[in-house]
C-alpha cells in the first residue's frame, strides 16, 4: 500500500529556479527510503514538499490519503502530526532540556501531563537517552543531540519520518549509532525517507535508494540493489 | 479539558518566556514604558488645556440690558421667554437690578458715588439686566439674536466679535491636542509593535519548531500574545505610578491652579484612574498586537 503518491510533480521557486521537474514516486508504508544525489538536485525541495514546508508548483503529492498541495496553511499544523522531522542541525530548543524538547511535541496536542511523562521516557528510552532527560542540549554531544530530535519527531507515533541529512554533522561512528536508533523505529513499522550525501551510509544500509539528478528521477534502486 | 490546559500551558509559556528572554524583554518593557510615558504627559496635557478653554467658554456670557422703564410684570415675561429659547437653561439666567449694578459701581469709584448716590430708581439711567450663559457657545450669536428680538430686551452684548474668535481659537487648540495626543499613541503603537518584532523575531527558530512539531498557527500565537500583553502591562506600570502620584503631587503643589485662579487644573480624582486605566489599556493591546503581527510573518508560507 502506498502512503505517499508523488505524480507529475514541478517546483519553480519564486526566483524562478526549478528545482524539481515532473516528478512520479511512490513510497509504501513501512519502508525505508533514501534519496540521494549531488547538491542542488531538488532533494530537499523534494522533502520539504511533503512535509507542506514548500508546495509544488504543480502536480499532486498525496501524503497518507492528504493533498498536501491543497492543505490551507493554517491547517498545515494536521499534517505535521502524522510526519516525524529530523533535521542535519537538531532544531532543538536551547533553553529546554532534552526531556522539555521532547514534551514540547505532546503539549501542543494537549495530552495529560502523566500521558506526556509516560510517552516521552518511553522514546528517551528507545533512543538510548533515558538517564539523559534532564540535560540541556549544550551538554550534549552531537549525536545525542541528534537522538533527542529523533525522540521528538517520533513521540507522536507518526507515520513517516523524514530526515534531511541527519548525519550531516556526525562523525562515522556516531552516524551509524543515529542509523540504528533509525533502523530500530522503521522496524516498528514508521516508513523513512532519508536524504543523505554519505554514500558509506547507503551502501551499509541496504535499502531502498532514489537518485535524483537536475530536479529528475534517475535510478530508483530496490533494496540491496545499491551498491 | 483539552483546550484549557493548552491554554494554561500557553500562559505558563509565556511568562516562562518573559523572564527566559529577559534581556529583550527589558528592552521591550523600557520601550513601552518610556512611549507612555510621553503619551501620559500629553493625555494629561491635552485634558487639562481642553478643561481650561471649557471654563473659560462657560464664563462667557451674554447679557440684554433692558427697557428703563420696564414694569416687573414685563420683566416677568421677558425672563419667560430666554428661559423658553433652546440654547438656555434656567439656572443660567441670573437677573441684576439696577440699584445694584449702582451699588457695585459707587463702591468701586468715588466719583461714581457722588453723581448716582443722588439718584432714585425712577431717575436713575442704569438698566436693569440679565446675565444668560449659554449651553453651547457656538450658538451664542443666534441666540443673543433671538433674545434681541424678545420686546423690552433693549440692547444685547456678549463681546461680539471676540467670542467667536475666542470659540475658533479653542476649537483649534483642542482639535491640536487631540491630533498631538493620537499621533502619539499611533507612533507609540509603531515602536512597541516594533520593538517587540524584534523580540519575537529573534525567536522564529522555536516558531519554527513549533510548526514542525504540528502546533496549530492559534497555538504558536497564543503564547507571543500573551507575551506582548505581559510586556505591555510591565512597561505601563511606571507611566501609571506616574500618572497617579506625579499628577496628583503636580496638582496639590500648584493648589489646583496654574499660576493664576484663571488656570484650572483638572482635579485628580477620578481623571489619574481613566488615564491610568487608558495607558494600561494601550500597553496591552498595542503589545498584543506587536506579537501577533510578528508572528503571522513566520506562519506564512
Amino acid at each position: 500500500m502506498d502512503l505517499i503518491k508523488i505524480r507529475d510533480v514541478k517546483k519553480t521557486y519564486k526566483t524562478g529556479t526549478t528545482a524539481i521537474y515532473d516528478l512520479d514516486l511512490n513510497i509504501k508504508k513501512g519502508e525505508f527510503v533514501f534519496i540521494i544525489g549531488s547538491t542542488g538536485c531538488g532533494k530537499s525541495t523534494l522533502i520539504k514538499m511533503l512535509y507542506r514546508e514548500e508546495k509544488p508548483s504543480s502536480g499532486k503529492i498525496l501524503v497518507g490519503g492528504l493533498d498536501v498541495g491543497k492543505i490551507k496553511n493554517r491547517k498545515v499544523y494536521k499534517l505535521r502530526r502524522k510526519i516525524g522531522v529530523v533535521f542535519q542541525n537538531y532544531q532543538l530548543l536551547p533553553n529546554e532540556t532534552a526531556y522539555e524538547n521532547v514534551a514540547f511535541a505532546l503539549e501542543v496536542l494537549g495530552l495529560p501531563k502523566d500521558e506526556i511523562h509516560a510517552k516521552v521516557m518511553k522514546v528517551l528510552d528507545l533512543v538510548g537517552l533515558k538517564n539523559k532527560a534532564k540535560q540541556y542540549p549544550r551538554h550534549l554531544s552531537g549525536g545525542e543531540q541528534q537522538r533527542v530530535a529523533i525522540a521528538r519527531a517520533i513521540v507522536n507515533g507518526p507515520k513517516i519520518l523524514i530526515c534531511d541529512e541527519p548525519t550531516g554533522n556526525l562523525d562515522p561512528k556516531t552516524s551509524m549509532e543515529i542509523m540504528e536508533v533509525l533502523e530500530a523505529i522503521n522496524e516498528l513499522g514508521t516508513t523513512i525517507i532519508m536524504v543523505t550525501h554519505d554514500i558509506n551510509i547507503v551502501k551499509k544500509m541496504k535499502k531502498r535508494v532514489v537518485l535524483l539528478d537536475s530536479g529528475r528521477v534517475v535510478r530508483d534502486y530496490k533494496e540491496g540493489e545499491y551498491k | 479539558m483539552k483546550a484549557f490546559r493548552i491554554l494554561s500551558r500557553n500562559i505558563r509559556d509565556s511568562f516562562k518566556s518573559v523572564f527566559r528572554n529577559f534581556s529583550l524583554s527589558l528592552a521591550s518593557i523600557s520601550c513601552i514604558t518610556i512611549t507612555l510615558i510621553v503619551v501620559a504627559v500629553a493625555i494629561i496635557l491635552s485634558i487639562n488645556v481642553t478643561n481650561f478653554t471649557k471654563i473659560v467658554e462657560r464664563d462667557v456670557t451674554i447679557v440684554a440690558f433692558l427697557d428703563v422703564d420696564i414694569t416687573e410684570e414685563e420683566k416677568d415675561d421677558v425672563y419667560d421667554q430666554i428661559i423658553a429659547l433652546d440654547n438656555i437653561e434656567m439656572s443660567n439666567v441670573e437677573f441684576i437690578d439696577k440699584m445694584e449694578i449702582s451699588k457695585d459701581m459707587m463702591a468701586s469709584s468715588d466719583v461714581f458715588n457722588s453723581i448716582m448716590g443722588e439718584w432714585t430708581r425712577e431717575e436713575s439711567p442704569i438698566q436693569d439686566t440679565y446675565q444668560i450663559k449659554v449651553t453651547d457657545i457656538n450658538l451664542i450669536n443666534k441666540t443673543a439674536e433671538e433674545i434681541k428680538d424678545i420686546e423690552n430686551v433693549e440692547i444685547v452684548k456678549y463681546g461680539e466679535g471676540m467670542v467667536e474668535q475666542l470659540v475658533s481659537v479653542f476649537d483649534a487648540v483642542r482639535k491640536g491636542t487631540y491630533v498631538v495626543v493620537i499621533a502619539l499613541i499611533l507612533v507609540t503603537a509603531f515602536l512597541i509593535a516594533n520593538t517587540i518584532k524584534i523580540t519575537i523575531m529573534s525567536r522564529k527558530r522555536e516558531i519554527e519548531i513549533m510548526r514542525l512539531v504540528g502546533a496549530s498557527n492559534i497555538n504558536i500565537k497564543i503564547p507571543f500574545i500573551f507575551e506582548g500583553l505581559i510586556l505591555g502591562m510591565l512597561g505601563s506600570v511606571i507611566p501609571i505610578v506616574i500618572t497617579l502620584y506625579g499628577y496628583t503631587a503636580i496638582y496639590d503643589h500648584f493648589g489646583g491652579q496654574l499660576f493664576t485662579n484663571f488656570i484650572q487644573l483638572v482635579e485628580p480624582t477620578p481623571f489619574i484612574y481613566y488615564t491610568s486605566l487608558a495607558l494600561l489599556l494601550i500597553g496591552m493591546i498595542v503589545g498584543m498586537i506587536g506579537s501577533s503581527r510578528a508572528v503571522k510573518k513566520y506562519l506564512k508560507i
